[in-house]
């Protein structure tokens, strides 16, 4: 109760602050609901974060925003929201999809968004990402960067999302090095998985006693743990959604992004200039939804030739010449 | 052979860093439990701890500071829990699970307010967090057979709180059974009345163990964010205070027992780590979801069927008052 009052007042003050920008917006309402791992998880959360204040700033019209600390607030939240009347209401996470659905059909005239589930309604406009081709492309570069010929993958909770980043992962090392020894590990199968970095990182620690040498984590905060072992081991890490190049720079050979950011904007935008359609649209390669990071902090660990791979692979899915597999689609498949 | 031998080496070392903090609160759970009052707040002060440890440490770039904030925080914990319980006479379970709602609501809400992080506090590095301490002779002695990596793996290369938790658990079991304080304490927390006869305040003793408890959740909540993580991230804890309540009633209120409950849980945690994806002979691979629930089958087969009947100590709970 006190955790959510906290919340609501921070919300205001947000609010409050984007009061004094041009009066022309005013009238737009809107509201963002972040997933469990919290609005600054330098990951998921805070790419949908970075992309409302995008918008913030380019048209001066303020957000009200809400973090959750169960899953039973999801509803609550959707619907409070809802009820207030918002031009529209974006929801972040998978674990939106049956909230979404049951506050979607109780608030026809609400248009709604949400991020990585798939929700048919006619106010509803799911974005999904291709998580399997960037995830293939950080692939290439641990399995080119790898010394040792074992490299790791860390999970979060045990999803079929998550899943696909592991199988994108794996088809991207294995094109590289087709007997590349791959280690993974799931950190749990609720909620706290996300929020568990001591966990995150004691399974990094065995992974990379076991030989692997480089570790690609899709596990929000709980990654954060995989980041610090790797530069308590000496040995390097992926990142995941955000560019997390500058948590430890040095150690995070690259990070496979993930643009929230560009989505929620987007999704912003065209509710404001009237544009915005419900229906599921799926960011990937081609789209620039999915990408990897190349920057000052990580330069001199991606050589030359690693990139010219990389760039090479990213010309070819986005041709269709390779296609990557989809954890979430039938076997073969890639259709969502 | 030899790589399983190293398999083996590398779980032990995992189950080490795994069961610090547990030792570490068990053990305080034990001191206030053999004291007469019961402590389910040990998740609470552990987390409380964990975060002043690392706000302290971030701000003043020291892990010793961080580690002396961290045990005053948990300490004015445990005796507000102790004011509670000794003087107030007020339910011990109340008074511990608020604790932990309180902790678990406000530590989240001033690393918000002081850091602008999402309830979380910065990333600690260099002399901000506690390094693994490698021992001398490493190299010498790592290449040794047998002894070598058991050295190097397993012995050296914890930080300096992982030492404290074993070094903890002797001088508990010397602390208890082998000064005056440690029978008196004892004796306040199965028979108290004996102890006011004899002219000895219970309440002193029951504050001075809520004392001890403080100091000890403190050194674990520390090793949660400025040894094993590097920064304090919201329910960091993730039950390990309850974990440890468990271990050390597996244990029997006994320092020995508790230890090696806790490095049995450390263990099993390491190991269903270890057991995901990996292909066993004839089983074939064990599905993760099974893996996963390991360390909760023990816990419910040991204390269903291993422990037998347990005892807890007598006026554990039970508020002392003169007037009976």
């Amino acid at each position: 109760m006190e955790k959510r009052l906290i919340a609501i007042f921070i919300g205001l003050i947000i609010g409050l602050a984007g009061l004094g920008g041009p009066a022309w917006g005013a009238d737009f309402k809107t509201a963002i609901i972040y997933d469990l791992g919290g609005k600054f998880d330098r990951s998921f959360n805070e790419a949908a974060y970075r992309g409302a204040e995008m918008f913030r700033q380019e048209t001066g019209i303020s957000y009200r925003d809400f973090e959750p600390t169960n899953e039973a607030q999801f509803e609550q939240a959707l619907r409070r929201f809802a009820r207030r009347g918002n031009d529209l209401v974006i929801a972040v996470g998978i674990s939106y999809a049956v909230p979404m659905r049951n506050v979607a059909r109780e608030f026809v005239d609400q248009r709604f968004v949400v991020i990585d589930a798939r929700v048919d309604a006619p106010n509803v406009q799911s974005i999904l990402f291709k998580e399997h081709e960037g995830s293939y492309l950080v692939g290439i570069l641990a399995a080119m960067s790898s010394k040792s010929g074992t490299i790791g993958f860390i999970g979060g909770m045990d999803i079929p999302l998550i899943r696909r980043f592991a199988l994108g992962y794996r088809e991207g090392a294995r094109s590289v090095t087709p007997g590349i020894k791959i280690l993974e590990n799931m950190v749990g199968t609720t909620g706290a998985a996300w929020n568990d970095p001591i966990k995150g990182g004691e399974l990094a620690r065995s992974q990379y006693s076991r030989g692997a040498d480089v570790i690609f984590s899709a596990a929000g905060p709980t990654g954060l743990g995989v980041i610090q072992a790797a530069r308590d081991e000496g040995r390097l890490a992926i990142g995941v959604d955000s560019n997390q190049n500058h948590i430890q720079p040095g150690y995070v050979l690259t990070s496979m992004l993930k643009r929230v950011d560009l989505a929620v904007y987007r999704a912003l935008m065209s509710a404001l200039n009237g544009s915005w359609t419900p229906g599921i649209e799926v960011l990937g390669l081609a789209e620039g939804g999915v990408d990897y990071a190349l920057d000052e902090h990580n330069a001199a660990l991606i050589s030359e030739e690693m990139r010219a791979a990389v760039e090479a692979a990213k010309a070819a899915i986005i041709s269709g010449q390779v296609v990557v597999r989809d954890a979430m689609a039938g076997p073969g498949g890639t259709e969502h | 052979m030899a790589d399983l031998y190293l398999d083996i080496l590398i779980l032990l070392d995992s189950a080490l860093r795994l069961a610090t903090p547990l030792v570490l609160a068990a053990l305080a759970g034990l001191y206030a439990e053999r004291s007469g009052i019961v402590d389910i707040g040990l998740e609470g002060k552990m987390l409380g701890a964990a975060f002043a440890a690392a706000a302290a440490a971030a701000v003043t770039g020291s892990a010793w500071m961080g580690l002396l904030t961290g045990v005053g925080a948990s300490i004015a914990l445990a005796l507000l829990h102790g004011w509670v319980s000794i003087h107030q006479r007020g339910n011990q379970i109340v008074s511990g699970a608020a604790i932990n709602i309180i902790v678990a609501g406000l530590a989240p809400t001033l690393a918000n307010h002081w850091f602008h992080l999402n309830g979380q506090t910065p990333l600690l590095s260099g002399d901000a967090r506690f390094q693994a301490l490698i021992w001398p002779g490493v190299d010498a002695i790592g290449n040794l057979p047998v002894i070598g990596p058991l050295y190097a793996e397993v012995i050296s290369g914890h930080n300096v709180v992982t030492y404290i938790a074993i070094l903890s658990v002797p001088i508990a079991a010397w602390v208890l059974y082998r000064t005056r304080f440690g029978l008196r304490l004892r004796a306040a927390g199965e028979n108290p009345e004996a102890v006011d006869t004899a002219g000895i305040s219970v309440y002193g003793l029951r504050y001075r163990a809520m004392i001890i408890n403080g100091v000890l959740c403190g050194l674990a909540g520390t090793a949660l964010s400025t040894g094993l993580g590097a920064a304090f991230v919201r329910d960091m804890s993730a039950g390990r205070g309850f974990l440890a309540l468990a271990a050390m009633i597996f244990g029997r209120w006994k320092p020995v027992p508790t230890l090696f409950a806790c490095l049995l849980f450390g263990f099993v945690d390491a190991l269903q780590g270890r057991l995901q994806g990996v292909e066993l002979p004839l089983i074939g691979e064990i599905p993760f979801q099974f893996t996963i629930m390991l360390p909760y089958i023990f816990t419910v087969i040991i204390l269903a069927g291993f422990v037998g009947r347990i005892a807890a100590p007598r006026a554990s709970g039970i508020p002392y008052s003169k007037e009976g």
